[in-house]
This record gives structure tokens, sequence and C-alpha cells, in this order.
């Protein structure tokens, strides 16, 4: 059936190394056949250049903040940088993914 | 209402109050007067509902009254009462989206999309419920409002955001409730409440007249008590929308004429690896669920972590671009976490949002190629049963994390590309679990099979408790 709505992509394989994910080389198998200890589900925040530092977070919030004019009482600073350093290491992990020069965004605009 | 069948007491299904109200062994008018008392009385305790729209009910009642008078045919919702989320527009209401700035707007001109599809029907709307604030929550805690409280323990969490929804229908309140979900608000309560939610297919229902949190990911659903109910609703309320922009023109495709063709023919596995559950309740229930329904195989959903952590960038960059002129002019107003994550999303760098749009497309991809080996997927729905109120964190494996942005772990990775899922409730002893059914996009039909089929078996019910 035609849809239009959700998002449309070509299929498109990253060209580079592959991730650990990838190398199964069966998405399915039996259920006998468990690791004998699963992974958690959080992983531990990425390493990769991209994970901000501590100082550069506190520079971003105060610098960016007030380029935006949004208002940034000295109380909220704490919280704030907690939250970007949450959406900067979620950032980091798809980061560090590779996706070909030609991967299509998510959405589409339908008029 | 109680004395229309059902059985132990237990308030009625949507489904048995139509049948009462079509045959004349109940009225519309009896069952509408019978809920608004049942709500006096409880929600006290639950504080699900934000607004009851009395006058509107009972006068939609009496006229649904006539219309049986007159011996017109009656809609399949005959008399059933429903309340929304208070991000659903009600005419002659101000639509909250569990705001306090959103209290100064004008009162909405006509209902949500949904509201006049599920009237048409013959439903009556009887209030707004309770949400987390402007959705950006999977707790039901809200600062303005109070927290909407988890049915089966008044101390803990009804899950959010559409928590109203969850704590009202799992309380008995009303057989049916809407709710939205951008990352999981209507399957992490219902997970927690121990009740039946659907997230449709992105595009699937209207949200035309809803107040948006995060447009690419937005979708609106039902909540009830039996996969019937869960599933009327659903059917009553498809259709194309010119008003809602992702709405697909295509012809509706009823799923009850399907609900009991059973599990005969679909292929079914369990999700691994990020999936794995890390705690006994979610391991009883996944293993209830799978083995009722023979299920003797895994499978891997690619890079599942890495889709949940796009979600989260998009989430918070879309969702607070939406939020940046309020927050100029009354960061005050906001609820504090509410605050703090949405500036922190209006300063993300773009790099990270456009690479997840673009993984984002890469991953549906993936997980679209699943499907020619599986029907279904089964998932646990939340990491964890109702956390108490006020919890800030909970073990999750050998890790402990916060509960705020961790109850929709299991749910991210599937609304992120706009999959239709059904959460359904296990009755696990003190608290209920969830479970999640996934099937490809449009295929509604599956995952509610699949949650008929368990019902029918027993093994997943939502249990009223006494409040």
């Amino acid at each position: 059936m035609k849809r239009r709505a959700g998002i449309k992509t070509k299929s498109k394989t990253p060209k580079k190394t592959k991730s650990a994910a990838e190398k199964k080389a069966a998405p399915v198998k039996s259920r006998a056949a468990k690791s004998a200890k699963p992974k958690s589900a959080v992983t531990k925040a990425p390493t990769t250049p991209t994970a901000a530092l501590p100082d550069a977070l506190d520079t971003l919030v105060k610098a960016t903040a007030a380029a935006l004019k949004l208002p940034l009482d000295p109380a909220w600073h704490g919280g704030v940088k907690f939250n970007l350093g949450l959406i900067m290491r979620m950032g980091a992990l798809i980061d560090e993914f590779p996706l070909p020069d030609d991967a299509e965004p998510g959405p589409i605009f339908y008029a | 209402m109680r004395d229309i069948p059902a059985s132990g007491g237990a308030p009625a299904s949507a489904a048995d109050i139509a049948a009462a109200v079509a045959s004349g062994r109940a009225t519309a008018t009896s069952v509408i007067e019978a809920t608004l008392a049942h709500i006096r009385e409880r929600d006290p305790l639950l504080n699900s509902f934000t607004a009851v729209t009395e006058q509107r009910a009972l006068r939609r009642a009496k006229a649904i009254d006539a219309a049986r008078a007159r011996r017109e045919q009656l809609g399949p919702l005959a008399g059933v009462p429903f309340a929304v989320k208070n991000l659903f527009d009600i005419a002659g209401l101000t639509t909250l989206a569990g705001s306090k700035i959103n209290r100064d707007n004008p009162a909405a001109k006509r209902d949500a999309a949904l509201i006049e599809r599920l009237e048409a029907a013959g439903a009556v709307l009887v209030g707004a419920l309770n949400m987390g604030e402007y959705a950006y929550d999977f707790t039901g805690e809200n600062v303005h409002d109070g927290a909407s409280r988890n049915p089966h323990d008044l101390n803990r969490m009804s899950g959010g955001s559409s928590g109203g929804s969850g704590s009202s229908v799992g309380g008995g309140l009303v057989p049916l409730a809407l709710g939205s979900d951008t990352n999981g608000s209507i399957r992490v309560p219902a997970s927690l409440c121990g009740i039946f939610g659907l997230k449709p297919t992105y595009g699937r229902l209207s949200r035309a007249r809803s107040f948006p949190f995060v447009a690419s990911f937005d979708h609106l659903g039902p909540l009830a008590r039996s996969v019937r109910d869960l599933t009327l609703a659903y059917d009553a309320m498809q259709g194309f929308d010119l008003d809602d922009p992702i709405s697909p023109d295509e012809p509706i495709e009823p799923v009850m004429p399907l609900l009991d063709r059973g599990t005969k023919g679909l292929r079914i596995a369990v999700a691994s690896g990020y999936f794995k559950c890390l705690n006994g309740e979610t391991s009883a229930a996944v293993d209830r669920v799978a083995s009722a329904l023979g299920v003797n195989r895994d499978i891997d959903i690619p890079q599942a972590e890495r889709a949940r952590a796009a979600a989260f960038v998009i989430t918070a960059a879309e969702g607070s671009s939406l939020h940046v002129v309020r927050l100029r002019k009354r960061a005050g107003d906001f609820a504090s976490g509410t605050r703090d994550r949405l500036i922190a999303g209006a300063l993300t760098p773009a790099h990270y949002v456009i690479k997840a749009q673009k993984f984002r497309g890469w991953y549906r991809d993936q997980v679209l190629k699943l499907f020619n080996e599986v029907d279904a997927i089964i998932t646990p729905a939340t990491p964890c049963t109702a956390p108490l109120l006020g919890q800030r964190m909970f073990k999750h494996g050998d890790a402990e994390i916060p509960v705020a942005g961790s109850l929709g772990l299991y749910t991210q990775p599937f609304s992120f590309i706009g999959l239709p899922a059904v959460v359904v409730p296990v009755p696990l002893d003190p608290l209920p679990m969830g479970v999640q059914i996934v099937a490809a996009p449009w295929r509604e039909d599956v995952v509610l099979r699949l949650a008929h089929a368990l019902e029918a078996k027993g093994v997943v019910a939502a249990k009223i408790p006494a409040v």
C-alpha cells in the first residue's frame, strides 16, 4: 500500500568499519542460545573527541544561552549543564557511528 | 455504572457499555451519571483529572438516549465515557499541556480531531487528564497539578507523560482514555498502571488540534483495560485528516474483524542485546508472554542504543525549539526540571541533530529488514515496575540510572521510526509490568491480534485494584 506519512529513505549501508552489532551473522537466533550475562542497556559515556569536557560545557552553556537571549539564572546553570552533558553524550554516541556521505535525514516534508 | 454487565463489581468495559446502551439495558445518561459520581468519589485519590466536563457529558448522553428513542442507529461506542490528556483541544476549555503558562491562553474553539471521531461513534467525553509538563516527562509527576498516582499503589508513579490517562483507566474511572506518545508516553503509563496502550504507526491517527511536543515523533493513541476496547476506539479514530500534514490519504483498515484470527502464521521473536531483561520483573513478564505465544527465538535490533540516543537528541532540540519564546519570556513559570531540559535542548549543536536524523534513516532501513524474518518483536515495555513518587534513581543491572530519563529506554527505539506498538499488562504481584509488542509499519492488526490472544489465554489482564 502506498503511504505518504513517515520517513522514507533509500536503503544505504555504511561504507566504513562495521560496528559490533552489525558483525553478527544473523539477527535471529534460538532463544536457547542466550548469552551468559546480559549487557546493560546503558553504555558508559563515549570517549570520542566530541564528548565535551566539563569546562567546555560551562563555556558553551553561558555563551550560547547569552547568544540566544535565553535567561540563565546562576542557580539554573548546574541543571542546564547536566542536561546538556547528557545530550552531548548521546550526540557523541551517534557521532562515532559511520554513515555514508549520501545518507538522507529521516524526516520528509509533504506540501 | 457498576451494575452494567460486569463481573465481580468491576467497572464495565467500553464494549459492555455500548452493548447495554444499544440494547436498552442501560441509558447513556445513567452510565454518564454513574461515571461522574465515580470520578468525584475516587479521583481525589488518583488525581488523574484536571477538568471534568460534566454538563457537556450529560447533554451528549441525553442526545444519545434521544437518538435511541427515535430508533436511530447508534455508534459502536454509544454511551462510552472517555477522557483525554489535557493536550487535546476541548472546545470551551484552555489546552494546558500540563503547563502553568498555557493557562493564560484562550479557550479552544473546536475539539481535537480524535475527540470528534470518538464522539461521532457515540462515545462521551467526560474530562481532561493530568499529564507531565509539555509532555517532556516519563513519570506522571507535575508540579502545577500534582502527580497523577498509580492505582496499584498511590505512593508510586503512574508513568508519563500520559499519567492521568494511565491512572484514570487503571483506576477504573473510565474504560477508555487518549494519550500522546512521542518517546513512550502512552506505553510507559500503560506498563506502570497495568493496562493496555496502543501507539499506532506514525501518521495513522490524526494529531489535529492537539498541543505538539516533537512533531517528527508525535503520535496519539488509546489506553484501555481490554484489547477489544482498545480496538473499538482505534478503529473509530482511523482515517485521513487534511488538518494533519502527516495523515496518509488512504482507506481505513479496521482491525476488529481480524481480532479473533489468533496467532497462527505469525512469526515472533524476543528482542535481545539492548533489550535483554536486567531484573526479575521484566524477565518474568517477557518470559510469560513469550512462553504463551510459543516464541523460541531471539532477534537483535541493530544499534538500538544509538537509536535511543538519537531520539534523545532530536527530542531535546526539536522540543526546545517549540518553547524558546516561552523560555525567554517566562522561564520561571516552567517546572525547574522541564526548564533545565528545555534550555539545554536549545543549546544542542546542530551537527548532532542532523547526524541523528541521518542515523534515523539508516536505522529505519535496518529495522524494516528484520520484518522479512519476523512479524512481531517482543520487548519489555519499561525497565522496572512503578517507582515511588519522587524517586530519582533505580537499579538497572549493575548500574543506578535516573528514573526520569530512563523509563523510556525500551520504547524510544521504536517511536523513533514510527513503528506500531502495543503494551500488554502482565499482572505480577505486587505491581503489574508491561510487555511491548512491535510490528512493521501499518500492521496494527498484528500487535492487536497478539495482544488479544494473550488476553484470551489469561496471560495478560488489566486488574483493577481496590483504591
